[in-house]
């Protein structure tokens, strides 16, 4: 029970994504239907990309979009609106954000260490009025890490670009053997010949 | 112009590919020459750039100007040029342009209507193979191990024989497995370290409290196990075979003396600038099992290769074999050991290249794979022999071909290491190889059979219709039964080059120590 509330709960979406992992292979070697192999293929690659993608999260970081609007806080608010002028504070925006997506709102009664957070925020909210006009800084601390974000749209590219190229090779094999499943295949090679050499 | 080299290196087939794609379509002839243009281009930067690092040493370029004066480390792609990979550059582009040389009219004829999209393939495999080698940055290296990956299973699935989609379906679930786990061991490196640049990670990690870290650890065997199913490093290699067997002839002999070769080094690169010689060899401490694994892989290759009926099959066996050897020296933590599995991985490339070259002109001379298929046709093609057996000499390991002094160097640094159990893998790879090729050359030169033949008068008579089909070299005796020029005359200079390495190991030694030197460990020799 220990190691469950010290190793398994903090870091559950670890383990999800080990678990999806997992599953990818056992499809990728176990599964005798091709297309299914290659649906494992994905998942297998879509497990890695949550993966690098967790790495970038923050506690009480939003989506890295930078904006330069002229009305205060202009980080939280106009990323969470899109392109609509923002009015008003945080708290009154607060559900609008929920809605919106900016995972920090939602989750503030619920993380414990993010109370102190939380609080520094509201303060700096006054100050952040001030520096936000004069000079255009930025605090890392509220964005989520973008390059994760960066890589794994390459990622997402690849793993697209090999499965359109699995299908291909998927639809040859189907002309030459008439059938999408390995054993009947492996039989018809075993009968057949290897092909003529070119 | 001339600090751009590395950016041209890359560009110029790349730019190739595309105008290929552009105007290839038309007409098919047009094809050729943008391949040869492209191809020269980067074998000159290579050129250059070995001049380059050899007069100033190590060169660093970063793409688009973002240099460290402008943007810390890690904002723009670094791109480095050193002595480690100076020489594998030559080798890549040379390889090419002697396989595009090969493919005048063989491309032709496998892929028809295809033409234009296989030079296309082609041109994209080079920038990804140039591209791995000269890469200074992690994640850079991933994109272009998929590029490069992307395209051999496209050159693997593109030929006539029904059984190569299968082995290209096959080598793509596992190719990509590897990538995919070596993209995950960056990931833990980016966890740890925060930055993708090979030199800044290797910086951070040598800082004890980062690099001894599990993370670190687990980092080091994600890459490690996705490079060794990208080498085809035994018990990961069962892509290979199958897949080098039934594709054209013409990706066959692009992919096989250089998709292995380049896993090898980006294993070496990982493993020297990444991680650094201390943590691998000393902190890590696997060294030994390492080492038997790879005694595994070369006594394992070579006894399946001893199983094989197929002429090609069995090459690519001796190519797991080989693997077995580079990766033996690597880890040997021996200066020698990794001076020669540089080195092999030079001869290696070269000599793979020979043997399928003259393994294709020979299957497409008696439209057959079998060994015991080939009976009587070294007497009918001694320029092809000729290439075919230097090769083969270089993988038996006979002086003065280069597969000799590399041979060499791996079992002086195995003696040095103590290695006994490589030392005897090796001597035992060299008798198994003398086997296997004197008993071709046997069945080739003699006509001897172990199996009854019912058709040596049929081969007589096929080999004289192939010969007038194809049309004369000239009228010499010497040349009449002969394949075309375009197909022999790469042969013949690739033979000529792994004589020409071995003869000249020494300046290409002292290149590679150059590469090695001040690093813990490996940097000096013991005696």
């Amino acid at each position: 029970m220990e190691f469950f509330n010290n190793s398994v709960v903090p870091y559950f979406n670890y383990w999800i994504y080990v678990i999806l992992m997992m599953i990818g292979l056992h499809a990728m070697i176990t599964k005798n239907n091709l297309i299914k192999k290659l649906i494992g293929m994905t998942i297998f690659q879509t497990a890695i990309i949550l993966l690098y993608v967790s790495i970038g999260v923050k506690s009480g970081a939003t989506i890295p979009i930078l904006a330069h609007h002229h009305d205060d806080h202009g980080e939280e608010t106009e990323s969470a609106h899109h392109g609509e002028p923002d009015h008003g504070h945080t708290e009154a925006d607060a559900e609008a954000h929920a809605k919106a997506g900016a995972p920090s709102e939602v989750e503030k009664p619920d993380r414990p260490g993010d109370g102190e957070y939380e609080k520094e925020k509201k303060d700096d909210h006054h100050d952040h009025g001030d520096p936000h006009h004069d000079s255009h800084a930025v605090n890392p601390d509220h964005f989520a890490n973008p390059l994760p974000h960066v890589l794994m749209l390459t990622a997402i590219v690849v793993g697209v670009s090999t499965l359109g190229v699995a299908l291909a090779i998927s639809q040859s094999i189907y002309r030459n053997f008439g059938s999408l499943e390995e054993d009947e295949i492996l039989a018809k090679i075993k009968q057949g010949g290897s092909g003529a050499d070119v | 112009m001339s600090d751009q080299l590395p950016a041209i290196l890359l560009l110029a087939p790349l730019f190739g590919a595309l105008i290929t794609g552009l105007v290839g379509n038309g007409d098919h002839r047009r094809c050729f020459p943008i391949l040869i243009a492209s191809l020269t281009i980067s074998f000159a930067c290579a050129i250059g750039l070995l001049g380059q690092v050899i007069q100033n040493g190590t060169i660093d370029y970063f793409m688009g100007g973002w240099g460290t004066d402008r943007a810390p480390l890690g904002v723009g792609i670094q791109l480095r040029v050193d002595a480690l990979n100076a020489l594998l550059l030559l080798v890549i582009t040379t390889v090419a342009l002697l396989v595009a040389v090969y493919s005048l009219r063989r491309a032709g004829e496998e892929n028809t209507e295809k033409t234009p999209q296989f030079y296309m393939l082609f041109q994209m495999l080079c920038v990804g193979l140039l591209g791995i080698t000269v890469t200074a940055d992690a994640f850079n290296l991933f994109v272009l191990v998929e590029v490069s990956s992307l395209t051999s299973y496209a050159l693997v699935a593109m030929g006539s024989k029904p059984r190569g989609t299968v082995a290209a379906f096959n080598y793509l679930i596992m190719g990509t497995i590897g990538a995919s786990l070596y993209l995950l061991g960056v990931g833990y490196l980016y966890m740890k370290t925060g930055t993708l640049n090979m030199v800044g990670i290797h910086e951070i990690l040598l800082d004890p409290e980062v690099g001894q870290s599990s993370s670190i650890f687990v980092a080091f065997i994600l890459i490690l196990v996705g490079v060794w199913i990208k080498m085809a490093f035994f018990p990961l290699y069962g892509w290979l075979p199958n897949a080098y067997s039934y594709c054209p002839s013409t990706s066959s002999c692009l992919l096989a003396p250089l998709m292995t070769k380049v896993s090898v080094y980006v294993m070496i690169r990982v493993m020297l600038s990444v991680f650094g010689a201390e943590w691998v060899f000393q902190s890590l401490g696997w060294s030994h099992t390492v080492v038997w694994l790879a005694v595994i892989a070369i006594l394992a290759g070579s006894l399946l290769a001893l199983a094989q009926v197929e002429l090609k099959k069995m090459l690519c066996y001796l190519i797991v074999a080989e693997v077995g050897y580079m990766v033996g020296g690597a880890w040997l933590a021996n200066h020698w050991g990794m001076v020669g599995s540089l080195y092999h991985i030079l001869a290696d490339a070269f000599m793979t290249l020979c043997l399928f070259i003259a393994a294709s002109i020979f299957i497409k001379r008696r439209q057959a794979d079998r060994i015991d298929q080939l009976e009587g046709l070294f007497k009918k093609m001694p320029l092809t022999t000729a290439g075919f057996v230097v090769g083969a000499l270089a993988m038996i390991g006979v002086p003065p071909t280069a597969g000799f002094f590399s041979k060499w160097y791996l079992l002086r640094g195995g003696i040095e290491a103590g290695q006994w159990g490589y030392v005897v893998a090796l001597l035992v790879s060299s008798l198994v190889n003398a086997v296997l090729f004197f008993r071709i050359i046997e069945i080739a030169y003699f006509g001897k059979n172990p199996v009854e033949s019912h058709g040596h008068g049929h081969d007589d008579d096929h080999g004289h219709e192939d010969e007038t089909q194809q049309g004369q070299v000239g009228g010499s005796t010497l040349l009449s039964g002969e394949g075309r020029p375009a197909t022999l005359i790469p042969l013949l200079i690739s033979a000529a080059i792994v004589i020409l390495l071995g003869v000249f190991n020494g300046p290409i030694v002292e290149i590679i120590q150059q590469a090695l030197e001040g690093l813990p460990v490996i940097g000096t020799a013991t005696r």
